[in-house]
């Protein structure tokens, strides 16, 4: 049972870098919105198996919350804020897309090499679903540096959140409290930022911030 | 142990009550008799600990951060710069209830001296490195904020911010040395230190971080740049504190770590302290020598003394490190006799330079002159003050030095060839700084208070009250005292060197006719009463053998016409031309002293003129570069202030991979 409940979750969790590796070349904006659902619900299915495994019930509700906020909500609302911003057309990265992904494989390199020396003595389950949680926390990372648009930012932000859960999942008895307090924050997070995302457009025509940064007045 | 503690929670009261009653007329004697009380108790609580070291206590009080607590310990050192530093508060106090009375702002002083003098206790009280730090950090913001109580003077606001800075610096640089005491375990108390063992590179930092933080408050070259503009600034009984005991404490500061706390000390210790102390030594005294204003003399001059400890602090570490422990004896003695006797003379010059101010409103010594009939007393004592610092006997000054001078000829003994050569060379130094300091004196007094008067104001000088006169009066007969009967201070300081170093000098308060003999009545011997009586039974003889002898008849005639054909006191010898042989001997290299002679042309009667340029080359070569560098530093990070921000992402992204990958590479 011990070795098929590891290769499952092994497998889950790596599907889950693999997601995130996905979503830096993705150049449209429709299909980021999409691979993020999917990195979403894998990320619940994730965390629904160590549930499952550490038969600890309170996991089902975080994989519920990410199913249904990360996999539903959050998705539509950035797809219908995509539609009323007119931007599905456009395509947008600031390094080429082979960089990006040659930068993400040594990123996850890297995060094996830091995490699997110092935890050494930790449940080999708990060794394995650190070091991914950490590649996808730095490719979040690498996801907002890599992006021009602001929307293309925001799913950054939430993959990034997205590796924080899986860490916290697989790190065995973080309470329920913490988790829904964190969904909590990402919902307003992405509530405040579409409410900026229109006054921007708004105000200059344009979501890309590149082009707000010419408006700051501090600009030597 | 538990009175040192009422006197220091006694004068933070005095200074937060003083807060809101300082605009009261009587205010300023009722703080300053508050403080004089204050440090009377503490002189007598600490006094008995020096006789009798029964009298050494410890006690931990819940104060500061919660699980590490205040460690306060009273021990011999501790007990030894605490008469210092209260017989100096004291003085302080007793001066400053007359000299208050013409300070302009008193709001400006009153709150801040009683703290000044509480914090200077806590240092040496300390027993663990925060209380000590932050006892330090407290003297150095209070002592700040009375430089700057004239802070519309010109110049007062440049030297504050400096020594700010340079507080700053030196508080960071123990910060660091204590971190490195306190080694792996974190034992941030002074008990937990002593039992530390480290490495001699852990050594070598500790001793370079405590003379850069301690010897930056001592006024060490070239860190003493901050020193002779702060301590001018201040008020005058304020001046007297900051160079009197201020630096003292900066001294205890570096005794209780390089001595106590951080273990056997290497050869080449003893030879860095002793080049510091040698260069401190004579670059002060020749800074000293070119300066025409009164208190800046003077906090030059410290310097000069500081670097005199230094070379005693010296000569001890040399002769511990080759297990001469009665020579180390010695040259500690000398080092805290000395210690004791610039805080009494510095302090007397300091409150003769206030009343000198008070009187005159001047402190260029270019339009000071003829004071001493005008005002008797501070002439007299500013004089007893002058012959004391310029060592010269029967006086302290004379003994401390003597005794440094009879470390540095049993020498010859030390193992270590390298000290062998050094230390006659710092004595040849010296040597010269106690004859520079001689002539720097007679500039001082001479110019001041002998000649005529060189302006209205000196004319129009009167003698000041009477707390002022009685407190420089008490120091010049402490001063006179020391030097009559330095074997009582040397029976007194045996506790204190054999705690150091092992050993101590013998007992001299049973020696006949009170003379003072170091080490063996072959080699060396002093006696301050023979020679008092000898100077007062030869100078009454002389003094009525030329009443009796010469001629009694008056005879009025011109002056001596070569000298003084025009009665103009211009024409007078300036401090300026006092000094002039010896700018032109030492100036060219150490201050590259540019001169030019400007003649008018021949028929033409405008003035001729003197330009003189004097330069600074440890705020040349040293403190222009560093400000330099930190401004360009500054320039260029701020362009960080305005980046986009994706490039700030993008800067947290590249500092957590750097990171990362330094720590898998680490492993």
């Amino acid at each position: 049972m011990h070795g098929l409940a590891f290769d499952i979750a092994h497998l889950l969790s790596g599907g889950l870098v693999l997601i995130s590796l996905m979503l830096l070349y993705q150049v449209r904006l429709y299909s980021l919105i999409n691979v993020f659902a999917a990195h979403a619900v894998v990320l619940g299915l994730a965390v629904a198996w160590q549930a499952f495994v550490q038969s600890a019930p309170h996991l089902y509700v975080t994989a519920l919350i990410a199913l249904l906020f990360k996999g539903v909500v959050i998705p539509v609302v950035l797809y219908r804020m995509v539609q009323r911003l007119g931007i599905h057309r456009q395509i947008e990265t600031v390094v080429g897309v082979g960089l990006t992904m040659l930068c993400g494989i040594g990123l996850v390199a890297l995060s094996i090499m830091v995490m699997l020396p110092i935890t050494e003595a930790a449940d080999v389950l708990t060794r394995e679903d650190l070091a991914f949680a950490l590649s996808v926390v730095l490719l979040g990372l690498l996801l907002m540096v890599s992006r021009r648009n602001a929307v293309g930012q925001v799913v950054g932000f939430m993959s990034l959140e997205n590796g924080l859960i899986l860490a916290a999942a697989g790190a065995k008895g973080m309470p329920l409290v913490v988790e829904i307090s964190v969904a909590f924050s990402v919902l307003i997070a992405l509530i405040v930022i579409g409410i900026f995302l229109f006054r921007i457009r708004e105000r200059f025509d344009t979501v890309d911030v590149h082009v707000l940064d010419g408006f700051r007045g501090e600009q030597p | 142990m538990t009175l040192p503690l009422y006197v220091i929670g006694m004068l933070f009261a005095v200074a937060v009550a003083a807060v809101p009653f300082c605009r009261w007329r009587g205010a300023a004697s009722v703080v300053y008799g508050a403080c004089l009380a204050a440090c009377a108790a503490a002189l007598t609580a600490a006094l008995p600990v020096l006789t009798a070291p029964a009298g050494e206590a410890s006690r931990v009080l819940p104060l500061g951060i919660p699980w590490i607590e205040a460690h306060l310990r009273l021990d011999l050192l501790a007990a030894f710069f605490l008469v210092v530093v209260n017989l100096g508060g004291a003085a302080a106090s007793l001066y400053a209830i007359g000299y208050g009375r013409h300070e302009r702002a008193p709001q400006r002083v009153l709150p801040f001296f009683p703290a000044f003098l509480a914090a200077m206790n806590l240092v040496v009280l300390a027993d663990d490195a925060f209380t000590f730090l932050f006892a330090w950090e407290l003297m150095s913001l209070t002592s700040w904020a009375l430089v700057m109580s004239h802070h519309r003077s010109a110049g007062t606001a440049r030297a504050g911010y400096i020594y700010l800075v340079m507080a700053g610096f030196g508080t960071l640089c123990l910060l660091l040395a204590f971190g490195v005491l306190a080694g792996a375990q974190g034992g941030y108390a002074f008990a937990a230190m002593r039992a530390e063992h480290l490495t001699a590179w852990q050594q070598t930092v500790v001793l370079l971080l405590v003379l850069l933080g301690a010897g930056s408050k001592a006024g060490i070259v070239p860190l003493h740049v901050w020193l002779p503009l702060a301590h001018p600034a201040a008020p005058s009984h304020v001046s007297a504190l900051m160079s009197g005991v201020m630096t003292k404490v900066a001294i205890y500061g570096l005794i209780r770590i390089v001595f106590q706390l951080a273990g056997p000390p290497a050869w080449w210790w003893s030879a860095l302290v002793l080049v510091i102390g040698a260069t401190t030594a004579v670059l002060g005294v020749l800074y000293a020598l070119m300066q025409h204003d009164l208190k800046r003399l003077l906090a030059y001059h410290t310097v000069e003394n500081i670097g005199i400890i230094f070379i005693g602090l010296g000569l001890a570490l040399a002769f511990e490190t080759a297990g001469m422990a009665a020579g180390a004896a010695l040259a500690l003695t000398a080092a805290l006799f000395h210690v004791l006797n610039h805080s009494l003379f510095k302090s007397l010059l300091f409150f003769g330079s206030g009343t000198v101010l008070v009187a005159t409103g001047e402190r260029d010594m270019e339009r000071l002159g003829g004071l001493i009939h005008r005002m008797p007393v501070t002439a007299t004592t500013f004089l007893i003050g002058c012959a004391a610092i310029s060592a010269l006997p029967p006086l302290n000054g004379f003994v401390s030095e003597w005794l440094t001078f009879q470390a540095i000829l049993i020498s010859p003994n030390l193992s270590h060839w390298g000290l062998k050569f050094l230390v006659p060379a710092v004595g040849a130094a010296l040597a010269l700084s106690a004859a520079l300091a001689a002539a720097c004196f007679v500039k001082a007094f001479g110019i001041s208070f002998l000649g005529r008067p060189r302006s209205a104001e000196a004319l129009a000088a009167r003698e000041v009250d009477a707390f002022s006169c009685a407190a420089m009066i008490a120091l010049a007969l402490l001063c006179v005292l020391a030097g009559v009967l330095p074997g009582l201070v040397v029976d007194a300081l045996s506790g204190v060197v054999r705690e150091l170093t092992a050993a101590s000098l013998p007992p001299q308060s049973s020696l006949p006719w009170l003379s003072l003999i170091p080490l063996s009545p072959q080699r060396a011997s002093y006696n301050g009463l023979i020679l008092l009586v000898f100077l007062l039974c030869t100078s009454t003889l002389i003094a009525m053998a030329v009443r009796r002898l010469a001629s009694h008849a008056v005879r009025r005639a011109p002056a001596w016409d070569c000298g003084f054909p025009d009665p103009n006191p211009a024409t007078q010898y300036t401090a300026g031309s006092f000094a002039q042989p010896i700018r032109r001997v030492f100036g060219r290299s150490i201050f590259r002293v540019e001169e030019r002679v400007e003649m008018p042309e021949p028929g033409s009667l405008a003035p001729a003129r003197l330009h003189l340029r004097l330069h600074d080359l440890a705020w040349e070569y040293l403190f222009t570069p560093i400000a330099r560098a930190v401004d360009e530093a500054a320039t260029r990070l701020n362009a960080l202030q305005f980046l986009t921000i994706r490039r700030y992402l993008a800067l947290v992204f590249a500092t957590l991979v750097i990171l990362l990958a330094g720590l898998a590479l680490w492993q």
